[in-house]
């Protein structure tokens, strides 16, 4: 029996990547501080909730680097398939949140299928790149954009931009390294450009407009849609270099920023811990990513490395937009910060990215053995 | 073979431009984390200060404590003007959603009218959005139980236990109160004017929404208001306090003890009746006002919550015009009262001896015209004391065309005629002290400058240009028979600290000497008292127990063009009836000047309230009623009436 546990510890161990392990546990270590300074007064034990949180997200990042990257490869169709047939459950039977159908009402749990998606597009992608023989060639390309298209459309229809786009700059990255030639990602630039206005007046709710209105001009609804984002600078802005401490930022405390445990959980960081804290935790995600795209170049093969490459961005993406649009350069588009927030869903789903990038890494180096 | 030649060709090209792609998002990363670096050192770094101040601007709320506005009383405590507490219903605008849903919610809870809402929507232009504006005034122990039951589903809208100003006494002395009402752009710039002049005063008018306007409560509304305090307070994002930091208590405004004497006043004021007027009673040895009466008055209450349209409109609509202050701001020609100090300048100016008599034909002719005198056929021999007490024209026909108008206007000038008095209320109007000088400044046209020698003789019996205050005839009158000592009249007595009881007092050094011989000045008293024993004031002082002075008046009704006043009733066309006078003779201690507006003859109308006014003064008879007209005197003609008609 205790033979038996000690040999699945070392077989977990064997599959766990000490550097992507450490980062992973610096962040969530800084989460969990952060979220208690934003819940506490509040009174409400979120704390506890969301060590449970990270543990179960602990537990899927294990399982995921378990799983070598060949069942992967056989997994990204189906998985694909699953997450593209309840999206469009979704629309047509989905629970409607807060103006917006995101929720699947399973009998036990509520599932949230663009979350699945967010792993789906880039696995499905890379597979479909990988059994491109002898290489991709422009038609390829096409077929994956509508791998890409059709999923970020759904989930941009609920309505939730923010997902949708990040779904789609996920299949958009593993393209990007596929070798997609600059031509045509120029090109595609261009007419996205072009479509823009097309885009502002027909795809684009009145909130999410709005949103983006006052992204370049909060004062002008300072009360409304603006109040978020005028409030988070002031948070970040009264941090100064070294912030006020601890449990000590006014903003955070006398409730003035809104959703300050979820997605605005950096201006209550940036407050009480200022500019040092805030770019220490910006390094930490570097190095995230920097080890992720180490271990994408290192990979054996063209599934494994798109995968890799395109997680790693990813998760660089998610930190970069969440911490963009706190702080007022990015629209609000509701992302929550990698590792650092509270809430349990995308927790899951980004761990099970760091798994993949360990499965990846260890199990290269197993087979060499 | 070649199939696999290429696929490793194709994969060796495949690693290197992935590899490409890697090291391309690699430095995307670099620069974004660059861009996002940036940002936070542009926020944390460069404007670290201005939101430090914008965090603690949000967490704390300053709000001011209005401090208690002071009390005026007069000489005896009786108070005039005081704080009552009352609870008002508020509205802070910013913190409210909806205003027009929020009051037609709140008005089924509470009676709020349509004039409420009007004066909400007023103030709430003049306001700030984040003030609290006041929607219900005097709300009822109920009104305000209803709503703090329901209190949590109205943000925004609070009760509020706030001081409203009263006057108990109405519009008794309202002219010499005034009135606060709201704070408008003009007082503003007041307000800001003052604490540039003394900031160590400290003003500050956050939180006070009502100001002086006219009257005492203008003139020491800064002495009246006090010190605004302040409480720091840690708010949440929702408003809510959550502590306290600091804690500034106000000092109240300091209290205005008058040396008006209310029931003196009251007397007075019951004693013009319904009649149009005004009256000054001084104390000569001090400058003490002991009334000051114009009529009609106005009710200062009204004014205090913001005054109602209709109400605005009536006392703006009157004919009798009741928020004009006649005794300070309107000027008369002060008819035959004039003698008295006519008489005084040519004995001062050595032109004339008591014993000077003339013979009074019963006109003056000068440069071909006819001036009249009261009295057909003259009255015959007439020495300086007699001229005085039978009021007789002609003898000052004379004297002014030999004293001539530089030195009439020298003296008037010194004794305080042609001047304000210096009175501590605002709007009080110099009057016309007539001279060449004078005429030059008033008129346009060189024709119209001109001085004439028979203006001259016209001025000399109160008639012509001269038109002076109630005010500055009394105050004039009171620096005579102070033997030249000039006091500047004053309400207040002193200012007292509300909170120490430490007193001001308003000094009663004389402002200035006039030089006058003793001599002249009892002759001027025994001629006025002649006046009260034997001469036009006899019937108005008949059995007073207590020796008077006095000397009336009539002054015409025409504008200053010689122009009558156009549309007016007969009534309005009569003259006006002055009345001056001081007792007892001895040690004056009271002076009054009154005026009634077409009154007819000054011993008709003025001199019976004189009478009352002394009468509460020196035996405290109280006769709460309009004073009695005198019998009018006989004389055939209206006085100057004649003469005046053929002036150029």
């Amino acid at each position: 029996m205790l033979f038996y546990l000690r040999r699945q510890v070392s077989r977990i161990r064997a599959h766990l990547d000490m550097p992507l392990f450490v980062l992973v546990l610096l962040l969530m270590g800084v989460g969990l501080a952060t979220v208690y300074s934003a819940t506490h007064s509040a009174g409400v034990g979120r704390l506890d909730k969301q060590i449970v949180n990270m543990l179960i997200a602990l537990a899927f990042m294990l399982a995921a680097a378990q799983v070598a990257p060949q069942k992967i490869m056989r997994l990204a169709l189906p998985f694909y398939l699953l997450g593209l047939v309840l999206l469009i459950g979704v629309a047509l039977f989905g629970v409607t949140v807060n103006g917006s159908r995101r929720w699947l009402s399973l009998v036990v749990v509520n599932i949230q299928p663009s979350e699945i998606m967010k792993i789906a597009m880039p696995m499905m992608l890379a597979w479909f790149f990988h059994n491109c023989e002898p290489e991709p060639r422009l038609k390829h390309f096409a077929i994956a954009a509508g791998i890409l298209l059709l999923p970020t459309l759904l989930i941009l229809k609920q309505p939730d931009l923010g997902t949708s786009l990040l779904v789609g700059a996920a299949g958009f990255l593993v393209i990007f390294f596929a070798g997609l030639s600059w031509k045509i990602i120029l090109g595609a630039m261009f007419s996205a450009i072009a479509a823009l206005p097309l885009v502002w007046s027909f795809v684009l709710h009145d909130y999410q407009r709005r949103r983006i209105l006052t992204l370049f001009d909060p004062a002008s609804d300072p009360l409304g849609a603006g109040y978020h984002i005028i409030q988070s600078s002031i948070a970040i802005g009264s941090g100064g270099v070294l912030g006020k401490g601890w449990l000590k930022g006014t903003q955070t405390h006398l409730e003035f920023i809104p959703e300050k445990h979820t997605d605005f959980i950096f201006a209550v960081l940036s407050e009480e811990w200022g500019l040092l804290g805030g770019s220490l935790l910006l390094v930490l995600f570097i190095a995230l990513v920097g080890r992720g795209l180490m271990i994408a170049v290192a990979a054996p093969t063209l599934f494994s490395r798109l995968l890799a490459a395109a997680i790693s961005l990813m998760l660089f993406l998610y930190a970069f937009v969440n911490m963009g649009m706190v702080s007022g350069i990015l629209p609000v588009v509701g992302v929550p910060l990698p590792f650092i927030s509270y809430g349990g869903t995308a927790l899951v789903t980004l761990s099970i990215g760091v798994g993949i990038l360990m499965s990846i890494r260890t199990h290269r180096t197993l087979g060499k053995k | 073979m070649n199939r696999n030649m290429n696929a490793f060709q194709y994969g060796q090209q495949e690693l290197a431009q992935f590899r490409r792609r890697v090291l391309f998002a690699a430095i995307g990363v670099f620069l974004l984390s660059g861009a996002l670096l940036a940002n936070l050192v542009h926020l944390q770094v460069f404007l670290h200060e201005y939101y430090s101040t914008r965090a603690e601007s949000n967490r704390i709320s300053l709000s001011p404590i209005v401090p208690n506005r002071g009390n005026i009383t007069d000489r005896n405590g009786v108070v005039l003007a005081r704080n009552y507490s009352a609870f008002t219903l508020e509205i802070t605008p910013d913190q409210t959603r909806d205003l027009e849903a929020t009051i037609d919610a709140l008005s089924e809870l509470i009676d709020i009218q349509a004039k409420d809402r009007r004066r909400f929507k007023r103030l709430l232009e003049e306001a700030k959005t984040f003030e609290s504006i006041p929607i219900r005034t005097r709300l009822t122990d109920e009104e305000v139980a209803r709503f703090t039951a329901r209190r949590y589903l109205f943000p925004g809208v609070d009760v509020k236990a706030r001081l409203f100003r009263q006057y108990p006494e109405g519009a008794l002395a309202a002219h010499a109160i005034g009135y606060i009402s709201r704070i408008n752009d003009n007082d503003l710039a007041w307000i800001e004017q003052e604490a540039d002049k003394y900031p160590e005063r400290n003003i500050s008018y956050k939180g006070t929404s009502l100001i002086g306007k006219i009257g005492l409560e203008k003139q020491y509304e800064f002495e009246l208001h006090g010190v605004t305090g302040h409480e720091q307070i840690e708010v949440d994002a929702a408003g809510r306090a959550v502590r306290m930091l600091s804690h500034t208590a106000p000092i109240p405004g300091n209290n205005l003890v008058l040396t008006l004497d209310a029931a003196l006043q009251r007397t007075a004021e019951a004693a013009f009746g319904q009649r149009r007027g005004a009256l000054v009673a001084l104390d000569p040895n001090n400058g003490a006002v002991l009334a000051l009466v114009s009529t009609p008055a106005f009710d200062p209450n009204l004014f205090v919550d913001g005054i109602r349209f209709d109400d605005w409109d009536e006392l703006n609509a009157n004919p009798d015009k009741p928020m004009l202050n006649r005794a300070i701001y309107s000027a008369y020609p002060p008819g035959s009262t004039f003698k008295p100090l006519m008489a005084l300048a040519a004995l001062s100016q050595g032109r004339r001896k008591t014993s000077h008599t003339i013979s009074d034909p019963g006109f003056f002719s000068f440069g071909g015209r006819i001036f009249m005198d009261d009295k057909i056929g003259g009255h015959g021999s007439v020495d300086m004391l007699k001229s005085i007490i039978v009021s007789c024209n002609t003898y000052y026909y004379h004297l002014a065309n030999d004293l001539g108008i530089d030195a009439i206007a020298r003296f008037m000038g010194e004794v305080g005629l042609g001047a304000r008095t210096g009175i501590d209320i605002p709007g009080e109007s110099e009057g016309v002290l007539p001279s060449p000088e004078w005429k030059a400044r008033r008129f346009k046209s060189r024709e119209q400058q001109k001085w004439y020698a028979g203006e001259t003789i016209s001025v000399g019996i109160g008639q012509g240009y001269n038109a002076y205050t109630p005010l500055q005839m009394a105050h004039a009158l009171a620096n005579v028979l102070n033997h030249g000592r000039v006091f500047t009249p004053h309400l207040v007595d002193a200012v007292t600290e509300s909170g120490t009881g430490a007193a001001r007092r308003v000094s009663a050094q004389p402002a200035r000497q006039i030089s006058l011989d003793p001599d002249h000045v009892d002759f001027i008293k025994r001629a006025m008292a002649g006046v009260n024993k034997e001469g036009t004031g006899a019937r108005a002082f008949a059995g007073a127990p207590y020796t008077s002075g006095g000397k009336t008046g009539t002054a015409q009704v025409y504008s200053l063009k010689g122009q009558r006043y156009a549309g007016q009733s007969k009534e309005r066309l009569r003259d006006h009836s002055w009345f001056v006078a001081f007792a007892p003779l001895e040690e004056p201690r009271i002076v009054v000047a009154a005026l009634v507006e077409n009154g007819g003859f000054g011993s008709q109308s003025a001199a019976p309230i004189a009478r009352q006014v002394f009468d509460h003064y020196l035996l405290g008879k109280n006769s709460d009623g309009p004073a009695p007209e005198a019998d009018a005197l006989p004389p055939a003609i209206s006085p100057a009436g004649a003469q005046h008609a053929v002036l150029p």
